[in-house]
């Protein structure tokens, strides 16, 4: 078990992982300084930088956090998260329509963001306990249970698209834990089974997604319309892009939420398919890392911890990338590190730290 | 809390390299739909985005005006609102949507939902007119909701204005959204709400009148602001039009026919110029400018006496005793009589077995007793013209009907001008399969029977024979003028059909009877101190039994009147037809006034000295037949 240290130390630091992420996020930074600076959110670029600095000095300080530490009180934390979003149900303010945000000081947080990360952890946590046998199926229970309850909180918000980013989480960890493949196909049944009354539980505005996505040129002007006009604008950006600022989709607002969670359709209008395959090659190179990271942690906790985070990651980059051109009906998940927003990073930077901190210890042993 | 971490244990590699390459392999798989969109897809996307921000909104040419003869303005324009509904960021406007735009507008959501149809095949980044001539309401809706409903525009245009209301309306015309029809037509540059000239001077004109739009192209935000403009293209203005015809005569001639059903047309012989063309009952033109409500529309389709019928032009009725003028002068040209011809009028004749009444034998049972042409003419004898038809025949009357413009069209400016009709024995071969019948002629030469004239030939005809033969095609617009815009003028004929100069005298002399002699029918046009000469005409429409059993306004008898001056080579021609009008002294004091404002507004716009020589050279003919 290892303490924490009394000084900092960096030697170790993956220099190049941090240099990626800052890289995509200063890309996403132009973005949203381009869609905005124009608008009534000019405000939203800078409290971006803020957001990003301030991430940035968590990454130092949680790197040089043991992760063990962490793992220790994750039963606390785990229960603090419930009790905080339980809160955010009954004392969070009303915002269009959901309640997602817990108000602190002058910010608000959007806790089911900071959430993701105590449940990668808690999963992690789970693998310092078992040895390696046969995973049972009490232990999936365990795991579901863990990403399920504060999945259905998050899910009655109505926040449908963050509490299905606890999937991946649990979903590499049976994997990575042995699930067998009797146990794959009962729990496909029961999805299957599960479809239909899930059907009845979603908000008339998801269904009209899910509707929309399945039916894409019916209701342009309606229900389809976000989706239509992301593709008119990715498509409008051809090969070179139209420039930065000149991207009438985004300039003229027929990208909603331009600046957040659509901010790849206005980038890709903007830097067209060169920038797209840029954007993708980051993310490509920052996802392989971390999971090759993962196989020379210094234990399977530590090697979830970075296998989860990607996981995270790669499920919310793929959808969000891909509902922008109709691959995924449209849900409401940010693209990590690029979309304004200052939960998503905070997350991101947090785990960023986490991950430090794993490949920091990797050679004590 | 005791907590291991074995460390000794791993994740098996494969699992790990397994992920990675589940991660290449969705990258992979996004980046191919990503240069589907951006490669493949990029020039029909490129152009959607350009739909989606671009807007062509029309500048609508103002429509030329109407002017009379002396510029005054007959058909105007004035500033309106027109609502445009955009098609090109919206495949498919939402019915809920329509719904509330429509009954904001007051419009019926069907026939939106009808013109949405219509026009989906027109282009997506031209607008379609919603609305012409928009309310201040409107315009206050459409300001305060413009980012509820992107899809409305409003544009400045024109809208029609008839500032006279219904004065002269039948010939000037309306105009209304273009038909279905003329979209289709071949070259046809309209599109769906456009105005045309649908009926009068507006149709026949349309091309001159009608300007060329222009187009604005601006740059609209995702609400449909216009955020700046790519490019202008003026609008080219139509053409103003100055007609033939003079306000105040117009004006006189509508006074003049008050609430009476009929027609009035003035004509210039010398030259053919219409100075004034009425038709009664009247309609407002303004009705017509966009869309013409139900109830208006249905008042006036089954108005029983056609506001939407040009008489002038259209109706077709009995001449009655002024076919006599023809009958008179076919005696004459082709010498059957001389002036000095007379018959004994005792009230009736009975020519091949049939007796034949004159009007007097219904009022007194008596006749005119012996009448020469000249007597004939201002007493309006039938008997003597039943005697010449039957020295005639109807082979020499339709000769010289037909040579002095009856049957026929005149060829008029106007559209659907109608032909008239005079009977032969070729039509009633034609038409009902049989032989004329030797009566048929008497009735033909009383202006009976199956004779059928429109105001505008009665004044062609007589205006023509008072020239002496000379017979200018009526028209309504200057021939020079129309060619400096570069419209094809309507081909001015004069159809040369010279009358002996005994025949123009003796014809003339009747007719200056016929205001001024003592017994003459028309006197009701005599006019202080001006040379006025006439025919009047009593047509019946049914037999004289019916006419005189039954109290029905629609068996009433038309009443005639042709008066011109000066006689002969006169300056103006008015024919009047006054509908149930049963006796022809209603319509003679109609052709006074008209002359009357005629030489009025001709003083007013000469010198003093003009005026004298024209009082003294014009003031009467020489009398060739006293007085009785």
């Amino acid at each position: 078990m290892q303490a924490m240290r009394n000084s900092l130390h960096f030697h170790d630091f993956d220099w190049v992982l941090f240099g990626l992420a800052l890289t995509i996020a200063g890309i996403g930074l132009l973005e949203i300084y381009s869609t905005t600076t124009q608008t009534a959110l000019a405000g939203q670029f800078q409290k971006q930088v803020y957001w990003i600095l301030l991430g940035c000095a968590l990454t130092f300080i949680v790197s040089q956090v043991d992760y063990h530490m962490v793992l220790v009180h994750i039963p606390w934390l785990y229960l603090l998260s419930i009790l905080a979003l339980v809160a955010v149900l009954v004392v969070g303010p009303r915002l269009a329509g959901t309640h997602r945000w817990l108000q602190i000081g002058g910010f608000t947080l959007q806790v089911s963001e900071i959430v993701k990360l105590v449940i990668i952890l808690a999963v992690a946590a789970t693998f310092a306990k078992r040895r390696n046998r046969a995973f049972t199926w009490g232990e999936l229970a365990k795991l579901g249970l863990l990403a399920g309850v504060p999945g259905i909180l998050v899910a009655i918000e109505p926040d449908l698209g963050t509490a299905l980013t606890f999937l991946p989480i649990v979903a590499v960890g049976a994997f990575l834990a042995g699930i067998r493949r009797r146990q794959i196909m009962v729990l496909g049944l029961i999805g299957l089974l599960a479809l239909p009354a899930g059907w009845f539980l979603l908000r008339p505005y998801q269904r009209q997604r899910l509707e929309a996505f399945v039916h894409p040129g019916q209701n342009t002007q309606g229900s389809s319309y976000q989706v239509t006009q992301t593709k008119i604008a990715i498509g409008s950006g051809g090969l070179w892009g139209r420039g930065l600022g000149n991207g009438t989709q985004s300039q003229l607002g027929f990208i909603p939420v331009s600046h957040a969670d659509a901010i790849f359709a206005a980038f890709a209008e903007e830097r067209g398919f060169i920038g797209t395959l840029a954007v993708f090659l980051l993310y490509v190179i920052l996802l392989l890392r971390l999971l090759e990271g993962a196989k020379t942690a210094a234990d399977e906790a530590g090697s979830f911890l970075l296998i989860g985070f990607a996981s995270v990651l790669f499920f919310q980059v793929a959808v969000n990338v891909g509902m922008m051109i109709g691959l995924f009906p449209i849900t409401g998940i940010p693209l990590p590190l690029m979309s304004e927003g200052g939960s998503s990073m905070l997350f991101i930077f947090l785990g960023l730290g986490l991950v430090m901190s794993v490949k920091m210890q990797r050679f004590v042993n | 809390m005791q907590v291991r971490f074995p460390e000794d244990e791993r994740f098996p590699s494969w699992k790990i390299t397994f992920l990675e390459y589940c991660v290449a392999a969705v990258f992979i798989a996004l980046l191919v739909g990503y240069w589907r969109l951006q490669i493949q897809q990029h020039n029909r996307l490129l152009e959607q985005a350009e739909h989606n921000r671009i807007r062509d909104l029309p500048i609508i040419a103002p429509r030329g005006r109407l002017l009379d003869r002396h510029g005054r303005v007959l058909v105007d324009n004035f500033p309106s609102f027109t609502i445009l509904l955009n098609r090109d960021n919206a495949l498919q406007v939402s019915d809920a949507h329509l719904e509330k735009i429509a009954s904001a507008l007051e419009l019926d959501p069907a026939d939106v939902r009808d013109m949405i149809r219509r026009t989906a095949k027109l282009p997506r980044y031209q607008p379609v007119v919603l609305k012409q001539a928009a309310s201040l309401k409107d315009v206050a809706f459409i300001d305060s909701h413009q980012s509820e409903f992107p899809e409305i525009d409003i544009i400045q245009s024109q809208q029609r204005f008839y500032p006279k209301h219904g004065v002269g309306a039948a010939v000037l015309g309306y105009v209304g959204e273009v038909s279905q029809a003329d979209l289709a037509r071949p070259g046809s540059n309209y599109r769906p709400g456009d105005l045309i000239g649908k009926f009068g001077i507006e149709r026949e004109y349309n091309s001159v009148l009608r300007g060329r739009d222009g187009m604005k192209r601006v740059v609209v935000n995702s609400r449909g602001q216009e955020v700046g403009t790519l490019g202008t293209v003026n609008a080219l203005p139509g053409h103003d039009l100055r007609l033939t015809l003079d306000l105040n005569l117009q004006l006189t001639a509508e006074a003049a026919m008050g609430d009476k059903p009929g027609a009035v047309v003035a004509l210039d012989p010398r030259t053919g110029e219409v100075l004034a063309m009425v038709s009664h009952p009247t309609f407002d033109p303004n009705d017509f400018t966009h869309h013409i409500s139900v109830k208006t529309w249905r008042e006036l389709t089954t108005n029983p006496l056609h506001p939407l019928m040009n008489k002038a032009i259209q109706a077709q009725l009995a001449p009655g005793s002024i076919f006599k003028i023809i009958t008179g002068t076919a005696a004459l040209e082709s010498g059957t009589i001389t002036p000095d011809f007379a018959v004994h009028c005792k009230g009736e004749v009975t020519i091949y077995g049939h007796t034949f009444h004159d009007w007097t034998y219904w009022v007194h049972r008596g006749g005119h007793g012996e009448v020469d042409l000249h007597r004939a003419i201002v007493v309006s004898c039938d008997v003597y013209f039943y005697t010449l038809g039957k020295m005639l025949g109807i082979q020499k009357i339709d000769y010289y009907a037909d040579h002095m413009g009856l049957g026929r069209r005149t060829g008029i400016d106007l559209p659907d001008e109608d032909s008239g009709l005079m009977p032969s024995p070729g039509w009633v071969r034609k038409a009902f399969h049989r032989q004329w019948w030797p009566g048929e002629t008497m009735s033909v030469a009383i202006g009976q029977g199956a004779v059928q004239v429109t105001p505008l030939q009665v004044a062609y005809m007589i205006g023509g024979i008072a020239s002496g033969g000379k017979f200018d095609r009526p028209h309504l617009t200057f021939r020079h003028e129309l060619e400096e815009l570069g419209a094809d003028p309507p081909k001015i004929t004069e159809v040369s059909f010279p009358l002996h100069d005994t025949t123009v005298q003796a014809v003339t002399n009747g007719m200056w009877g016929v205001v001024n002699e003592a017994g003459g029918t028309g006197a009701g046009a005599r006019c202080q101190g001006l040379n006025v000469a006439g025919k009047t005409g009593t047509a019946q429409v049914v037999s004289t039994g019916l006419h005189n059993s039954s109290r029905k306004a629609i068996y009433r008898n038309n009443a005639w009147f042709v008066g011109y001056s000066p006689s002969p080579n006169p300056d103006i021609a008015v024919a009047v037809l006054v509908m149930q009008g049963q006796h022809s002294s209603v319509a003679a004091p109609i052709a006074g006034d008209v002359i009357k404002a005629y030489y009025q507004e001709k003083g007013r716009n000469q010198t003093p000295a003009q005026l004298v020589s024209q009082m003294t050279s014009k003031a009467k003919p020489k009398a060739t037949v006293p007085d009785p």
